[in-house]
């Protein structure tokens, strides 16, 4: 199948603006979808809200467009009745890391199987350029007029201190490693979490002097580095791309089942 | 067979009727005086089959619940005061996107905190207005186990059958009250299953879009009907919309689908209510009170009756104002400042002889607290 | 150009859906090749198709999903 085939093409073109990173995103989840040769009835995607929440919209899954934060909580109900499901769940950084902080660092405990997919653009751009808790300190913002004073999160350490069993970091520009990383996550038996450096070039890339959306993917290429690489050896400071934990643990439903047999031996005795 | 006679807590009450009612799926989090729903479910839901989890807090207990029914399963929360408010939200959205699913809250003293291991009946208007915006709401409510299993029964056939939440609005005395409950035989009680889509492959499903009864049939994830389900307003394939026409039908819709069927809808009990000159009007634990009273001033000759409300809301004005024609005061009985007695004055013919009957304290209202009132009311001193 | 290098796809067509591309110019400075330039309407279009190397990075990077890479290895 062809990567439109995954696409509700009717809504196009999307509502994004132009150069937004979140379209690229979506580009790498459908192609990562199509390798699979996954089947487009097993799939539900479940979204927040935000620029990132209205991607659910945009494919021809099953779709569960929910409220600020809670995608995740939503999608456990989801799996857990029916574990067949592959649960989809991409959200922006202060989806996931803010309103929903709770519900992903305790989705991450759980290792139940769904793959979160985390938009970061360091910005609240719905509502117009207002910092998340991915922005990080001495960045402007609507509500930071004198620079933010808040220090960010780093999402793979949350992830990994949370228990997730598979997390990666990639960015717009290296959208073949974030195709290849998707594909894995969705692959993996337990809590997955790809982040994703995402540009917004309408709300936090004009504000803060990085540019258009070619100027910020640029600054993805030069700052960032692959795990393991020279690079990253040579300079400390650049921002490690790659697959940083990929393990394996009991994943919540499979557990979930022995409850149910434990339970249905103890009723018959 | 299991014996069908149980001596239980109300709240254990609750449980049997929702696993008579065919409960699957369940998600909670930890809180006083619900807690024992979530502890028997526990155990109960996986001998089954079912599914039990515990989840992070409040909030996502009640997403959790709406994305279990959208698989297909009959799903249900419960939780007390701040979980209640915290459950809002999500409650909205299970209005909007119009999925099936039952809240138990057993009532507690607030607001906030308040007082978590006493009694009190302040979430009637929560029950309604909890959550933003105009939006319809079912909430029921019983005074003792054989009721609060019946009409837990029902909250999942309205549920059901309405698309739509259903709170149940117990209180702390009634779940903690232990007493008799005899199971029903399995087809004693109707069981309203989930209506799904019997459009042939092929045909396009509209997952918004009512049948000429007004019953919009589901599909479920998994299954190959595709739609989208969202907390915007939507048009009838679950797309979000903000074309004034399409958002005016749709709250319209979540209106009318229960208002219209308030008769359906509405539970009630009599208890000497024929000839009543003086009527208690009341609903759960409270109404043990009232009932307790009026049957002893039955026993000595006074036209006294009660009206026990087990649907709140829709409030059913219509058969209050009927049943309340003709009394010479009508006393509403309950654990609040008034809720009730607002929905009730608003609804009779002469709302200068309705009179409340409260108790604000956290302690039980008992048949003296009534018999107090009643003796000024009725120009006996005090 | 007749062959193309082993293992390497031979461009036969590079689709742009003007409906979609909203002309944020990614495609046309990550090319490799410099194949691709926003016109005056600021739609990405295909200027030197004879140089793509039909690495697809333009249509993976495309945040519009608006271009399409056919290679006549897609064909086969």
């Amino acid at each position: 199948m062809a990567v439109k085939d995954y696409l509700r093409e009717r809504f196009f073109p999307h509502m994004w603006c132009p150069g937004c990173g979140h379209g690229t995103v979506l580009n790498a989840l459908l192609r990562a979808v199509e390798e699979l040769q996954l089947n487009k009835n097993d799939i539900v995607m479940t979204s927040g809200i935000g620029c990132s929440a209205r991607i659910s919209g945009y494919v021809d899954f099953h779709s569960l467009h929910t409220l600020h934060g809670r995608a995740l909580a939503f999608a456990t109900g989801v799996k857990l009745s029916k574990p067949d499901l592959k649960l989809l769940v991409p959200m922006g950084d202060g989806d996931a890391l803010a309103i929903g902080g709770n519900h992903f660092i305790h989705a991450c405990r759980r290792n139940i199987d769904i793959t979160a997919i985390i938009m970061n653009n360091r910005i609240y751009g719905m509502t117009g350029g207002q910092f998340s808790p991915l922005s990080g300190p001495d960045k402007k913002a609507t509500t930071a007029p004198y620079l933010t004073i808040d220090a960010e999160f780093d999402i793979v350490e949350v992830s990994k201190a949370a228990g997730a069993t598979f997390v990666a970091r990639s960015t717009t520009y290296h959208v073949k490693e974030a195709t290849e990383m998707l594909k894995k996550a969705i692959s993996h038996k337990g809590f997955s979490v790809v982040e994703i450096l995402s540009q917004c070039p309408t709300h936090y890339g004009r504000k803060n002097r990085e540019g258009d959306a070619v100027q910020m993917m640029t600054g993805y290429r030069d700052n960032t580095a692959k795990l393991g690489s020279k690079a990253l050896a040579d300079n400390p400071s650049l921002i490690p791309r790659g697959i940083f934990v990929d393990q394996a643990r009991p994943e919540y439903c499979q557990e979930y089942d022995n409850i149910i047999a434990k339970a249905s031996r103890n009723r018959a005795a | 067979m299991t014996n069908p006679i149980k001596f239980l807590q109300g709240n254990e009450a609750c449980v049997e009727g929702a696993l008579y009612a065919g409960l699957e799926f369940f998600a909670g989090y930890p809180i006083t005086p619900s807690t024992e729903i979530a502890e028997h479910l526990s155990q109960r839901l996986p001998e089954q089959g079912g599914k039990f989890i515990q989840m992070e807090d409040e909030i996502a207990s009640m997403c959790a619940i709406i994305g279990a029914s959208l698989t297909g399963r009959k799903v249900m929360t419960a939780t007390s005061g701040p979980g209640f408010s915290l459950k809002q939200e999500a409650i909205g959205y299970a209005c909007m996107a119009e999925i099936p699913c039952v809240i138990a809250n057993v009532q507690r003293g607030g607001p906030s905190t308040g007082n978590p291991t006493h009694v009190s009946q302040g979430d009637v208007n929560q029950a309604r207005w909890g959550t933003h915006g105009d939006h319809n709401i079912i909430a029921l409510t019983a005074s003792n186990h054989q009721d609060i299993f019946a009409i837990t029964v029902d909250a999942f056939n309205m549920a059901e059958t309405y698309r739509t939440p259903v709170i149940l609005l117990l209180d702390e005395a009634v779940g903690h009250l232990r007493e008799k409950l005899v199971i029903p035989e399995e087809g004693e009680l109707a069981i309203v299953d989930r209506l799904r889509t019997a459009l042939p492959k092929g045909v396009d499903y509209h997952p918004y879009l009512p049948r000429e009864d007004g019953r919009l049939p589901m599909s479920d994830f998994g299954g190959d009907r595709r739609y989208n389900v969202t907390g915007l307003f939507h048009d009838m394939w679950g797309f979000p919309s903000n074309n004034p026409q399409v958002v005016r039908d749709l709250l319209r819709h979540l209106i009318d689908k229960i208002d219209n069927n308030i008769q359906a809808i509405t539970r009630y009990k009599e208890h000497y209510l024929e000839d009543a000159e003086y009527i208690f009007v009341s609903f759960g634990s409270s109404a043990r009170s009232a009932i307790h009273l009026a049957k002893s001033r039955r026993d000595r000759g006074e036209k006294i009756g009660v009206l026990e409300l087990q649907s709140i809301w829709p409030f059913p004005a219509e058969m209050v104002r009927e049943k309340c024609r003709g009394a010479k005061a009508v006393l509403v009985v309950e654990m609040n400042m008034g809720q009730v007695m607002a929905q009730v004055k608003a609804a009779v013919d002469e709302p200068g002889r309705v009179f409340l009957a409260n108790r604000i304290d956290g302690k039980l209202i008992t048949p003296e607290d009534i018999k107090k009132l009643l003796r000024v009311i009725q120009g006996r001193g005090v | 150009m007749e062959h193309t290098v082993r293992g390497k796809k031979k461009l036969k067509e590079l689709v742009i859906n003007r409906d979609w591309c909203k002309g944020c110019g990614i495609c046309v400075s990550f090319c490799p090749k410099k194949v691709l330039e926003l016109d005056s309407k600021d739609k990405a279009i295909v200027v030197r198709p004879e140089d793509c190397i039909s690495c697809k990075l333009c249509e993976l990077r495309c945040p519009d999903l608006a271009i399409e890479v056919l290679t006549e290895e897609d064909n086969d």
